[in-house]
């Protein structure tokens, strides 16, 4: 049993103290825009916030998790998806197959949250997640573009 | 080996009804069949103007769209390719997936719907070019029987249909309805716009799929859910080709909802739960004894034997062979360069894990997954549940990634079936997790290639041979692909044969070979399949030829590339925009590579430098590619981009070792991935020359990893010969 203050919503959800809290999110809450990539922490597709810092959800057990902490996920972002980041995300036309963005738009939240100009090398630092499709270069460009920044104009 | 094919079907006889992999040219089913299906009989709308476009009373424009859409962007630019012919308003445009029941109920009215191999748009753009403009002549022939004019005096833009002389306007939603009522044109008729008077195909539009992908609600199959749905975990024996012997199901009884355990065609095993992550942690606890069928001692050490030993071997299984004896020319050659590469086994790595929820209800089967050959899943999801193909169908879901491995084999398909038939009625949905998804994949063959060459006095190349020895994707997937013992699949990139992988180099003496030497592990098609390991091989030898030449790699390809213009001038236009012979800084140092797969032509020129450590730093690339027609230019640079990250994970990191039998890379921690730190600039080079239809997706990743080679041969001295550079001292 644990309580849970997801998107500004408390939840008791009915489940193993050692559960990811991905997989609470996704099979007890019901929200599936946090994915699973791997399962232990590398890839950063299940990002959420939590209390504003960017976590990989797949590998926190929900025991873990306080009733006070704040959980932030790709569906609490925003309404309308209207946070700077996943409009610079359309203006860039960012996404491919679009299964590692939730994590790769939650990354680039809490980047700029914490760091609203940030440079080339703090994107690098910052935005570790995995792209198969490879979308890293356009995924630079809108972190710049919701940074307040033009676009590059690599893009035609 | 594991089970490729659908052979245990009563209803359908593999005969009639044929699978293959999305990489094989008309990967899909036999034609001729003609199954009734009453919803696609009876369920065309009255605004379905034919079967490619519908279009509502508010005007929104419904595009049909029967390819999969796994990233590459070929939804976009079909729907550009059907619009730009409609004359409709861009901005109302809307697409809609055609499921492979309906297809098939229609005859293929669709066409093909398998996505592989680049053919997504260059393979279907004559047909739904065809299907829009037909739609637009229907829908301004109802506009002229309204208002009782000659058609030749109405025009249309946008989607606004205009009558001059009366001052007339109406718009295609409102005529919809009516044109559904004309009689068709004759498609093959049709005089189709001239791709130069293009306004919407040939630009670069954004994307008609990206919304859902911004805020989380796209709904991946793995995202699925159902009423009363279960899930469930697999395990398939980490040994390839072996099975099941025991499991002890007592130790995880009584685990949070579990459900039950079923043995998956006598090679898996799942654990059903109400919950996908109890399924798994109880199946991590079941103990499970497994038959490895004598293949538990295979190694990378003793693969790499096996293909040695192909190397030189008396036998081949396919050549090309040119001019005179190559092997004696090079013998009695004034200068012989010869070298060895090789390169590893390599997953797909999808994001999005393999997995399908399947329903089975007394006289019909349902399945809900991502594919790239939608009509191959419908294949599986029959011949797996005995439930005849009218009976059957499948909800698409855009595959998060594909990369190849969600085409013909649809071996997840057959293992949800299995499990859902323990549980009639209720859907089940099985997810592979990512070390499942490592250990079970079909992938890039593993190959071996000694290349010789004989240099005259004057440097110049008078003999090549090229002999590859590795693993048949063929002798996996698709054995009717091997004639008589030759499989020249192997040797793509190699041909002779103009338009699709066509060799750009003219050798005096030059003998091409295969010798096949398959594993136990299965392959399938990889994002570029074998050009990307034959291009590291003929364009990382190149530069070591030019370099015996004492020549430079640009100037000493030129010369042989003299009949082949097309290869020629994407090298030329890349060299150009990659300064090749201008200035570097200090430590930086250029790599160049060409190559054809896919219809089309590619070329690269990287910079890189290497550190006095041995730390690799790939600055920027850029890739030439001449596609033909460019249908979107933003999407093709994506594609080139994406290639990109495809190809150098592998060039630097991508490496699937076998041990004991089993796979040991089996999360991203051992099989690394580019990060966006290490990505390069890239920059796209698109030169199309407008008279040919080539693919996108797959034809530059072969070119990167051997431009990037290149240069770091050009930083060290040493010719980079086996992939991946992770296990290689630079320096």
């Amino acid at each position: 049993m644990a309580k849970l203050n997801i998107n500004g919503k408390v939840r008791d959800v009915r489940v193993e103290d050692d559960t990811p809290l991905l997989w609470v999110i996704r099979e007890h809450v019901g929200l599936t825009g946090t994915k699973y990539g791997c399962g232990v922490a590398q890839c950063g597709a299940c990002s959420v916030h939590i209390n504003g810092e960017v976590m990989r959800s797949c590998s926190i057990p929900v025991g873990s998790v306080k009733a006070s902490d704040k959980i932030v996920t790709i569906e609490g972002l925003s309404a309308n998806a209207s946070h700077p980041v996943q409009k610079a995300w359309a203006t860039v036309d960012v996404p491919q197959c679009g299964y590692c963005q939730s994590g790769q738009i939650m990354a680039a939240a809490a980047l700029l949250k914490k760091n609203p100009r940030p440079t080339d090398k703090d994107i690098d630092e910052a935005m570790t997640n995995i792209c198969r499709c490879g979308t890293y270069q356009r995924i630079r460009e809108a972190v710049h573009v919701a940074a307040g920044g033009a676009t590059t104009g690599s893009k035609s | 080996m594991r089970k490729m094919t659908f052979g245990k079907g009563k209803q359908l006889s593999r005969r009639k009804f044929i699978v293959g992999s999305a990489a094989v040219a008309g990967g899909g089913l036999a034609l001729g069949l003609n199954v009734p299906f009453a919803q696609a009989q009876n369920g065309a709308a009255a605004n379905e103007v034919n079967i490619w476009v519908a279009i509502k009373p508010d005007d929104t424009c419904v595009i049909r769209i029967a390819r999969s859409e796994m990233g590459q962007g070929t939804l976009t630019g079909l729907a550009q390719l059907v619009a730009e012919e409609l004359e409709c308003d861009w901005s109302k445009v809307t697409t809609e997936g055609v499921t492979p029941g309906r297809n098939l109920a229609s005859k293929r009215a669709w066409g093909e719907m398998g996505t592989g191999g680049s053919r997504g748009i260059r393979t279907s753009q004559d047909y739904v070019r065809r299907g829009g403009a037909a739609a637009r002549i229907m829908l301004l022939q109802a506009a002229a029987d309204q208002w009782k004019v000659p058609v030749a005096e109405l025009t249309v833009s946008k989607g606004i249909v205009s009558h001059a002389a009366s001052k007339r306007k109406t718009s295609y939603g409102k005529l919809a309805a009516l044109a559904s009522k004309v009689t068709p044109p004759d498609p093959k008729a049709i005089k189709l716009k001239d791709p130069k008077d293009w306004t919407i195909a040939g630009k670069p539009l954004k994307r008609l799929d990206t919304a859902d992908k911004l805020n989380g609600s796209k709904i991946f199959a793995i995202d699925l859910k159902l009423p009363d749905m279960l899930c469930a975990a697999i395990k398939d024996c980490p040994v390839f080709g072996g099975k099941v012997t025991s499991f002890d199901e007592s130790k995880i009884a009584g685990m949070p909802g579990v459900k039950k355990v079923v043995k998956v065609k006598d090679t898996g095993v799942a654990v059903v739960a109400d919950t996908w992550w109890r399924a798994k942690k109880a199946l991590d606890a079941l103990p499970i004894v497994w038959d490895e069928a004598g293949n538990g001692n295979v190694s990378s050490a003793s693969i790499a034997e096996q293909l040695k030993e192909g190397l030189t071997s008396a036998a081949t299984n396919g050549e090309r062979k040119e001019g005179g004896d190559a092997l004696k020319a090079i013998d009695e050659a004034a200068k012989k360069v010869e070298a060895v590469y090789s390169t590893p086994f390599l997953a797909h790595a999808c994001m999005e894990m393999m997995n399908a929820t399947v329903k089975l209800s007394a006289d019909k089967a349902e399945c809900w997954v991502a594919s790239q050959n939608l009509e191959a899943s419908l294949a599986a999801l029959s011949e797996a549940s005995g439930v005849p193909l009218a009976k059957c169908e499948i909800h698409r879901h855009d595959p998060g990634g594909g990369f190849g491995r969600r085409g013909g084999t649809q071996d997840y398909v057959h293992q949800a079936v299995a499990v859902a038939k323990e549980f009639p009625g209720v859907p089940v949905k099985l997810i592979w997790s990512r070390e499942e998804d490592q250990a079970h994949d079909f992938y890039r063959p593993i190959s071996q290639c000694k290349l010789s060459a004989g240099l005259d006095a004057d440097g110049k190349l008078t003999a090549l041979h090229v002999r590859v020895s590795g693993q048949s994707i063929n002798a996996t997937l698709n054995p009717k692909g091997i004639e008589g013992g030759k499989d020249m699949r192997q040797l793509q990139g190699y041909y002779a044969e103009p338009g699709d992988a066509q060799l750009g180099y003219t050798v005096p003496n030059l003998l091409i070979e295969y010798a096949m030497r398959n594993t136990h592990v299965p392959v399938g098609p990889w994002r570029g399949v074998n050009t990307n390991q034959n291009a590291v091989y003929m364009e990382c030898f190149m530069d070591e030829v030019a370099k015996a030449a004492g020549k430079d790699p640009l100037a000493f390809r030129r010369a042989l590339m003299e009949k082949y213009p097309k290869h020629l001038a994407v090298l030329n236009a890349t060299a150009e925009k990659g300064d090749w012979g201008k200035p570097l800084p200090a430590g930086v140092h250029r790599g160049i590579a060409q190559f054809m797969g896919y219809g089309s032509y590619s070329a690269a020129v990287a910079e890189v430098s290497v550190s006095d450590k041995g730390k690799l730093k790939v600055h920027r690339l850029v890739l030439g590619l001449n596609c033909g027609h460019a249908v979107n230019p933003s999407q093709i640079e994506a594609q080139v981009q994406g290639s990109v990250a495809y190809g150098l994970s592998a060039t630097l990191y991508g490496e699937m070792k076998v041990e004991k039998g089993r796979m040991t890379n089996l999360n991203f921690d051992s099989y690394e991935i580019m990060r966006l730190a290490e990505f390069p600039k890239v920059e796209t080079v698109i030169v199309p020359t407008h008279d040919f239809w080539g693919g996108v997706g797959e034809p530059t990743i072969c070119v990167a990893a051997p431009a990037v080679l290149n240069a770091v041969f050009a930083a060290t001295g040493k010719p980079m010969r086996s992939l991946p550079l992770k296990n290689v001292k630079l320096v």
